[in-house]
């Protein structure tokens, strides 16, 4: 295991519209809980190019706009085609699975080529999704999945990837009951939350994806485990 | 900015499409008598409007639905839809907007402006047209107004009639299921002053989306009090290029630039560009809030006010809807503090911690407040490390998890009552986001 865990934030200021450095933060505690040292590099528009040298890539949301300028960014230099071949973990949210994705409609109309990571092509549905959003992973160990999901894209897993979870409640991708996509060790979902805040499971999961040998279990902090029975309960919406 | 006419209080006539008959009180001293009066005959559509809005208002009253501001104001509206336009005629109207602090400063402004003549106010927070028809039809004759306007609904004003200030507060991320994107909003307030060329604009010098938006206008007076809150403000307005930290000077490659600044609020006063310094020794706290008392004393010192008649009012205020208000809830003296969105929360977390009061933090996730709280992981609650918080509302759970992560130990409680009893000593320090902060205060008046 290398001695400090290099996690990438990138592009927060084009796409971290929903709380996506909380993703970094709580990557950050589950390692320094566990007395790894760990170092988050942000990567923001003006840098030359995303760096390959990080262990884990964090890719959150935005605007059509800045959606669009990140898979320009992205294309730059040697791009991130080096760590996903190497299986460095890469987590996309919401617009990040669409950046990460095959294609992406905008609001315009417009088509656009994603990078490709994933096998998903996304447009437009006919009105946003918004509310609370449970799953069950089809990764192997990480049970269920809860979040908030925001979004209008609409996405349809290609044979080449598979979804993240089964929709037990919400929306997902508005396709076949699916909610994100995986292929290898990148993950996209559209769920907020942040996502790792409240599955810990998955977080580790990547956190050991990007370590390269398993961890030791946290304890769930009672809250935390509060908050999933919370959100796992079928058709309550909010607390009141 | 060479294009941009500088304002460093009440002592420049204004160039532009002033009625000669208005010029004479642009001086350094104030006039002593008060500025013309709103008289002014209304139409008859307008006057049966008024009449039966009033009506249905004090129908809605005795009825106990409320204060009926807002009936009244709608079916006013509905009767006569130029009634903003009409209502605003012959009278010097003060429109405040931004994302945080607009029921503070317009509070801060309607008091400011009573130095000098009556005001009226839409200090509830209906902050939309049918709140302004409300407000103005209270008194017709009063000379003054000061109205908070909600971001997106400044350019319907605007349409119709011109105000004689426009303050422009701050724009940051809000509600984020409900409102436009930033960049969507700065541009609706940049066509909204397009349509006001005479009026003078008070702008926050600091907040880039609020230079975009303001930049091209006239007759811009700058204020400058930094910001916590930088998330909104990483990238252009006008060309997304990468800025770097909004509280350094900047210049943008598209001609953007960050503005000379014509009052800098510094830990105790409000300082103009010429050296000028006016004390703020304010009742509320904070930086913030001097902030929003500069932006007052200008708009203040534009329309004539006195400036030490004008601070005196401002410092007096103890509370402005129930915000910075200490109030009685279960059965032992809080301090309510709304904070409703990132920048906010930061202002807030700043307050507290400079103090040692125990701690309680509610967060709802109603429509009003918007569902969606991934939000909360844009707060540094870093900033409470080290101090024992209580925590309460609809989402008090993500909240406890949030804080978890931040290092602060909270202890989550079923209602504010139990998280208010067994808090500590002192008086507690409530911080509640928009539904959470409105039943409390509601509770605390029954
Ligand atoms: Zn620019």
């Amino acid at each position: 295991m290398r001695d400090r865990v290099r996690l990438a934030l990138v592009l927060p200021d084009l796409l971290g519209t929903y709380g996506d450095r909380g993703n970094a933060i709580v990557l950050a505690q589950r390692l320094k809980w566990r007395n790894i040292d760990s170092e988050t590099v942000t990567v923001l528009s003006s840098s030359e190019a995303v760096p390959e040298s990080c262990d884990l890539y964090l890719i959150g949301g935005g605007e059509d706009v800045a959606q669009v300028a990140a898979v320009r960014f992205l294309r730059r230099g040697r791009g991130l085609g080096g760590p996903v071949d190497r299986g460095v973990p890469v987590l996309g949210i919401c617009g990040g699975l669409q950046v990460l994705g095959t294609s992406f409609v905008t609001g315009d109309g417009a088509r656009h080529e994603g990078l490709g990571f994933v096998d998903a092509d996304t447009e437009p549905g006919d009105g946003r999704a918004i509310g609370e959003i449970t799953t069950q992973s089809t990764l192997l160990g990480v049970g269920m999945l809860t979040g908030f999901e925001n979004h209008l894209g609409r996405t349809r897993v290609g044979a080449d990837s598979r979804p993240l979870g089964r929709v037990a409640r919400g929306v997902g991708n508005g396709h076949d009951s699916a909610e994100g996509a995986v292929r290898g060790h990148v993950v996209c979902t559209y769920m907020h939350g942040p996502v790792l805040a409240r599955n810990p499971r998955l977080a580790d999961l990547l956190l050991e994806w990007a370590i390269g040998e398993p961890l030791e279990p946290l304890p769930d902090p009672p809250e935390l485990r509060a908050l999933r029975a919370e959100r796992s309960k079928p058709h309550v919406r909010n607390r009141k | 900015m060479a294009e941009t006419t500088r304002d460093t209080g009440a002592v420049e006539p204004t160039s532009g499409q002033r009625a000669p008959a208005e010029q004479q009180r642009w001086q350094v001293v104030p006039a002593p008598v008060p500025p013309p009066r709103g008289a002014h005959r209304l139409d008859l559509r307008t006057t049966i409007a008024i009449d039966l809005g009033r009506l249905a208002a004090a129908m809605s009253r005795r009825l106990g639905m409320g204060s009926g501001a807002m009936i009244g104001g709608r079916l006013a509206l509905s009767l006569q839809p130029q009634a903003l336009r009409r209502l605003a005629v012959g009278r010097r109207v003060v429109m405040v907007t931004g994302t945080n602090g607009k029921t503070t400063t317009t509070r801060m402004v309607a008091e400011a402006l009573r130095s000098r003549a009556p005001a009226v106010s839409n200090a509830t927070g209906a902050n939309m047209l049918d709140g302004h028809v409300a407000a103005l039809m209270t008194q017709p004759n009063a000379p003054f107004a000061a109205l908070e306007v909600d971001e997106l609904h400044l350019a319907q004003v605007t349409a119709q009639f011109e105000p004689a200030v426009i303050l422009l507060l701050n724009l940051s991320r809000d509600q984020l299921d409900r409102v436009g994107e930033i960049r969507t909003v700065a541009e609706s307030l940049r066509r909204a002053l397009a349509e006001a060329p005479g009026a003078r604009v008070i702008a926050n010098r600091d907040d880039p989306n609020i230079v975009f938006a303001a930049a091209e206008h006239p007759g811009v007076t700058w204020i400058s009090g930094g910001s916590r809150w930088k998330g909104d403000a990483l990238n252009c307005p006008r060309c997304g290029a990468f800025l770097g930290d909004a509280d350094q000077d900047w210049r943008c490659e598209c001609g953007l630039a960050r503005p000379e600044a014509d009052w800098t609020v510094t830990a105790g006063a409000a300082v103009a560009a010429d050296g000028t310094r006016r004390e703020l020794d304010l009742a509320l706290p904070g930086q913030v809030n001097r902030v929003n008392a500069t932006f007052a004393l200008a708009a203040a010192g534009h329309l004539g006010c006195d400036p030490n008649a004008a601070v005196q009012r401002i410092q007096r205020i103890t509370q402005a809807a129930g915000r910075y208000g200490t109030v009685r809830l279960a059965g032992r003296p809080a301090r309510l503090l709304l904070a409703k969105n990132p920048a906010s929360w930061l202002e807030m977390l700043d307050l507290v911690s400079a103090e040692h009061q125990p701690l309680v933090l509610v967060v709802n996730s109603r429509e009003a407040d918007g569902h969606d709280v991934s939000w909360l992981w844009d707060v540094d609650f870093e900033l409470l490390s080290g101090r024992p918080v209580r925590v309460a509302g609809d989402r008090a759970l993500d909240l406890a998890v949030r804080l978890h992560y931040a290092g602060v130990r909270a202890t989550v409680a079923t209602t504010v009552d139990d998280a208010l009893t067994g808090a500590g000593d002192g008086v507690p320090d409530v911080i509640a986001n928009y539904t959470a902060f409105r039943d409390l205060l509601a509770r605390s008046r029954s």
